[in-house]
């Protein structure tokens, strides 16, 4: 297959152009010893040879597999709009709207991207998108150590254990302190917090599900003149209380579950908001609302002074792409939910999850590990060890959940599972009986 | 155009969600106590279905892509995006693929097409490139030159070297040096001559504290450095790693292989040469390769094969960085990539760069009649005009330029950048722009070149075809309005 719309002739023209026989003439300039030796590469396939072959991969990925896993990314329904929209070709073959006068559309809805995210997080400004929720993170973390001009940040442990490893990988160069404790109760902070205090790092709910009130923490974390920094589930965010009203400086997050398919990981979105005094040391690029010269209402990249495209090594970051089709997804899926929409679909994960809790918690030999409350995952104590429970119901079709002792060695026969709007009481009764049949 | 905030009324909807059916106490037993509830509900908008999809199709007319015309935005490679590589990555096996599940024991069996994509990927980007070892986690560009700084000084570290620097050309990406900075190097900028990076200015900067250096190549104003084994040479003496932006590789597949030019470390920028949509701003993917001695340093996971055939996720590797994402990369992605080279095949990629050098060399010729060329002599896949003799002669510059180009139907090329060049204006045609299709934006260029003689206040009042004129910025950066005030959609 080939894309090039050049015909033999055409080719032609343009070498007589330049004057040149051939088109090796213009790679002269590569030295001869430089020139590639090999170029092993298999011959091209039609269209429908590379799509079949594509498709029987895909065949060999799990097909119809009940799904309880989480731990960050879920099985949420996508609604048909979402794809339609964004698979407009003014949209998705579209690069960063530079040239603003034509890219109104993606500016418009950035805009309207950025309105969501600070309306679900009360905070004050929201940047276009970061790649994921880990590297969002990881960036709200620079910020409060440029901000603070400290070096320690304290991370809880109940923060998702893969976006501690993200954040460690970064830091490792950096001479940073990073402090990984359970802090879930506020007294156990006091005796971390200090004046070298940077920030400090939550997540609501936490990676085992459970629902928190950060307050008390954050207004320690501030009497330090430390930021405090929030992970959170954007459905969630639907119920529960916002980061501006638990008093967090910067709300961070994975935006996954507003329209976007799980995908083997990506491709994701990363949303971040934060209160306006620390909107100029913020990441990524920024859409404002201003006006032509004849006063008609536009949009364009704003604030950009502060990107590397301008700053160079002197940047508060040094992204240049990032997710805009994901968070154009996200806004139209937000759209769509809507107000009410949004709150009744966050019950509806939260309900679920408590039935499955129910019933798994009636096995005999399955304990509860939390008080609660949760939003749609919790985890559950097994008889035995988790991986290996998990092993025997992938035989069964279904993915009972993550067993936590992939991270958390003392949590060997933990099981992490989620619940979401897809999964039915039939299902959740599945995942019951097999389970008990199991243990 | 009303934001979708202003098209709110109370009591509309959209949403369709299934009815519970489990037992109603569940509903009050998952309640939240009051003090972890909050106190209002996100003010989302609330409109019909129809509402919104009218909305957004509306603002998709407002919007300019390859799919619209012509976009021959330097540095960017706007080339064709295949439609059959979207049916793909929509595949339920891959779309409903949840990463946790190659995790769980057992799991991996049920991800191993997702993981034969991975792995088929990286033997296929060995090969493009000459580099021994890929990883597909890097989301972006940028990500991937910040892996590649990673990788770098965790080379070092192991080492035990002691070293703080980065050198970067004067003509690199703004990505380079805020990569290098925020991995936690110093960056020291090496001057060019005639276009490229001098090798001698080159070899009086490098000294033992130099880590590394980054360069692409070709580089951004569209040359080839001819120099560039004398620099890896010296580099290498001096136990400095060579990094590769690969930006520009659209210019030299099937010619040249990075790992062959002496470069140690190189990230891909899937989204360019291998034709994956820009999606508005992204997402795009960065895989990072790198020579042998660099392998054990990757980030895990590794994708690899078990004696019997099968594929597994392999985390033993104590030197590795760690994550970089949180799992195989932006996985949708690498999948378009992966069918668009094999598409393609080694002949048709090759055929890739031939087109796109030819392309940016007719331009260059045709014109350079009415445009000055900042560098005048061959070029490879880009080429970059300067407008400084316009500005002097009529006060036109490079955004008038750009501006005027909007009115005839094109998008602008990069303007402004490469830094190396006044009133810069970078022009990358890609391979899938036609011969018909280049004559008209040299036609159009012709046209502006003689408007800017004859008229020039008409092209400083450009554009005036699109929904707004030129907006004011100053203002828009100054007093920031960055989200829909609440009063304005109540009202």
């Amino acid at each position: 297959m080939r894309f090039t719309p050049h015909t033999p002739e055409d080719r032609s023209a343009m070498l007589a152009a330049l004057g040149l026989g051939s088109v090796d003439e213009l790679f002269a300039v590569i030295p001869e010893p430089l020139r590639a030796r090999s170029w092993d590469l298999p011959p091209g396939m039609s269209e429908p040879e590379v799509s079949q072959y594509l498709a029987k991969l895909a065949g060999l990925n799990a097909q119809n597999l009940v799904c309880f896993l989480g731990g960050g990314f879920y099985d949420h329904h996508i609604p048909a709009a979402v794809d339609a929209l964004i698979s407009r070709g003014e949209f998705y073959t579209a690069y960063t709207p530079y040239q603003a006068e034509m890219s109104q559309g993606i500016l418009q809805s950035i805009f309207e991207y950025q309105s969501a995210i600070c309306r679900l997080t009360g905070l004050d400004a929201a940047n276009a998108s970061l790649y994921d929720g880990g590297t969002a993170l990881y960036e709200a973390a620079m910020m409060a150590v440029r901000k603070t001009k400290r070096k320690k940040l304290i991370v809880c442990t109940s923060v998702s254990p893969i976006y501690r490893i993200m954040l460690r990988s970064y830091t490792i160069n950096l001479h940073l302190e990073l402090v990984e404790a359970d802090v879930s109760d506020p007294a156990a902070l006091k005796g971390l917090l200090d004046q070298d205090t940077a920030g400090l790092i939550l997540q609501n709910p936490d990676f085992f599900g459970v629902l928190h009130d950060y307050a008390p923490h954050f207004a320690a974390v501030h009497e330090l003149k430390g930021l405090g920094i929030l992970g959170c589930n954007p459905i969630a965010l639907a119920v529960a209380k916002s980061p501006a009203e638990m008093g967090a400086d910067i709300a961070v997050g994975e935006g996954q579950p507003l329209g976007l398919p799980l995908s083997f990981g990506g491709p994701y979105l990363g949303f971040m908001a934060v209160r306006e005094a620390l909107l100029r040391t913020m990441p990524g690029r920024i859409v404002g609302r201003t006006h032509d010269g004849q006063g008609r209402v536009g949009y364009c990249l704003t604030l950009q002074t502060r990107e590397q495209h301008i700053r160079r090594e002197k940047a508060t970051s040094n992204i240049c792409s990032n997710e805009a089709l994901c968070a154009l997804a996200a806004v139209i899926f937000l759209g769509l939910m809507g107000k009410q929409g949004l709150v009744e679909l966050a019950e509806l994960n939260m309900t679920q999850a408590a039935y499955a809790r129910e019933r798994l918690t009636s096995i005999p030999g399955v304990e509860p590990v939390d008080q609660g409350p949760w939003f749609n995952e919790f985890r559950v104590r097994l008889p035995i060890d988790a991986r290996v429970a998990v092993s025997r119901m992938i035989d069964k079709g279904i993915a009972a959940g993550f067993p936590l002792g992939r991270y958390y060695p003392e949590q060997a026969n933990n099981l992490l599972v989620a619940v979401t709007e897809k999964r039915s009481k039939e299902e959740i009764g599945y995942l019951a009986e097999g389970l008990e049949a199991v243990l | 155009m009303k934001t979708i905030f202003a098209k709110s009324r109370p009591g509309r909807r959209a949403a369709s969600l299934p009815c519970s059916r489990v037992d109603e106490r569940f509903c009050q037993m998952s309640q939240l106590p009051p003090e972890l509830r909050r106190s209002e509900p996100a003010e989302l908008p609330e409109v019909a279905e129809i509402d919104l999809v009218r909305h957004y199709t509306l603002l998709s007319r407002m919007n300019f892509g390859v799919d619209v015309g012509t976009y021959p935005l330097g540095s960017c490679t706007m080339k064709y995006n295949p439609k059959f590589t979207e049916v793909a990555a929509r595949l339920p096996g891959f779309a409903g693929l949840h990463p946790l599940l190659p995790q769980l024991r057992r799991g991996g069996l049920l991800a191993q097409g997702a993981l034969r994509v991975i792995y088929e990927l990286e033997q296929l980007l060995k090969q493009i490139t000459g580099m021994d070892a890929f990883t597909m986690q890097p989301l972006a560009g940028a990500h991937g030159e910040l892996t590649g700084i990673m990788l770098m000084a965790a080379y070092h570290h192991d080492k035990g070297n002691q070293k703080s620097l980065v050198l970067v050309p004067d003509s690199a990406h703004g990505t380079n040096p805020a990569s290098a900075a925020i991995a936690g190097y110093q960056v020291v900028t090496v001057p060019s001559k005639n276009g490229v990076m001098d090798p001698t200015a080159f070899k009086e900067m490098l000294n033992d504290q130099v880590a590394g250096v980054m360069m692409t190549n070709p580089n951004t104003v569209g040359l080839f450095n001819p120099y560039i084994a004398e620099i890896a040479e010296a580099a290498h003496q001096a136990d400095a790693l060579m990094y590769y932006d690969g930006a520009n590789l659209n210019a030299i597949m099937g010619y040249a292989k990075p790992a062959d030019l002496g470069f140690d470390i190189v990230h891909l920028n899937l989204h360019k040469t291998f034709g994956t949509p820009h999606g508005g701003g992204g997402p795009g993917a960065g895989p990072v390769g790198v020579v042998e001695h660099l392998r054990d340093y990757l980030p895990i996971s590794r994708v690899d094969m078990r004696g019997d055939g099968t594929l597994f996720l392999d985390y033993d590797h104590s030197k590795s960085i760690g994550y970089v994402a949180p799992f195989y990369g932006n996985f949708g992605v690498c999948l378009k990539a992966f069918a668009y080279i094999l598409a393609l095949g080694g002949e048709g990629l090759k055929e890739v760069s031939q087109d796109a050098v030819l392309a940016a060399n007719y331009l260059r010729v045709k014109l350079g009649d009415k445009w000055q060329v900042a560098f005048d002599r061959p070029c490879m896949h880009e080429v970059v005009f300067s407008a400084e003799d316009k500005v002097a002669r009529h006060g036109v510059s490079a955004l008038d330029v750009a501006k005027a180009l909007i009115d005839e139907g094109f998008h602008p090329p990069t303007i402004y950048f490469p830094l190396v060049v006044k009133e810069a204006m970078m022009v990358e045609p890609t391979e899938t722009e036609s011969l018909e299709n280049l004559d008209a934006l040299v036609a159009a260029m012709g046209r502006i070149a003689d408007k800017a003689a004859a008229d020039p206040e008409a092209l400083h009042a450009s554009p005036i075809t699109t929904p707004v004129g030129r907006l004011d910025e100053v203002t828009a950066a100054r007093h920031p309005v960055l989200q829909e005030p609440l009063e304005e959609a109540e009202a």
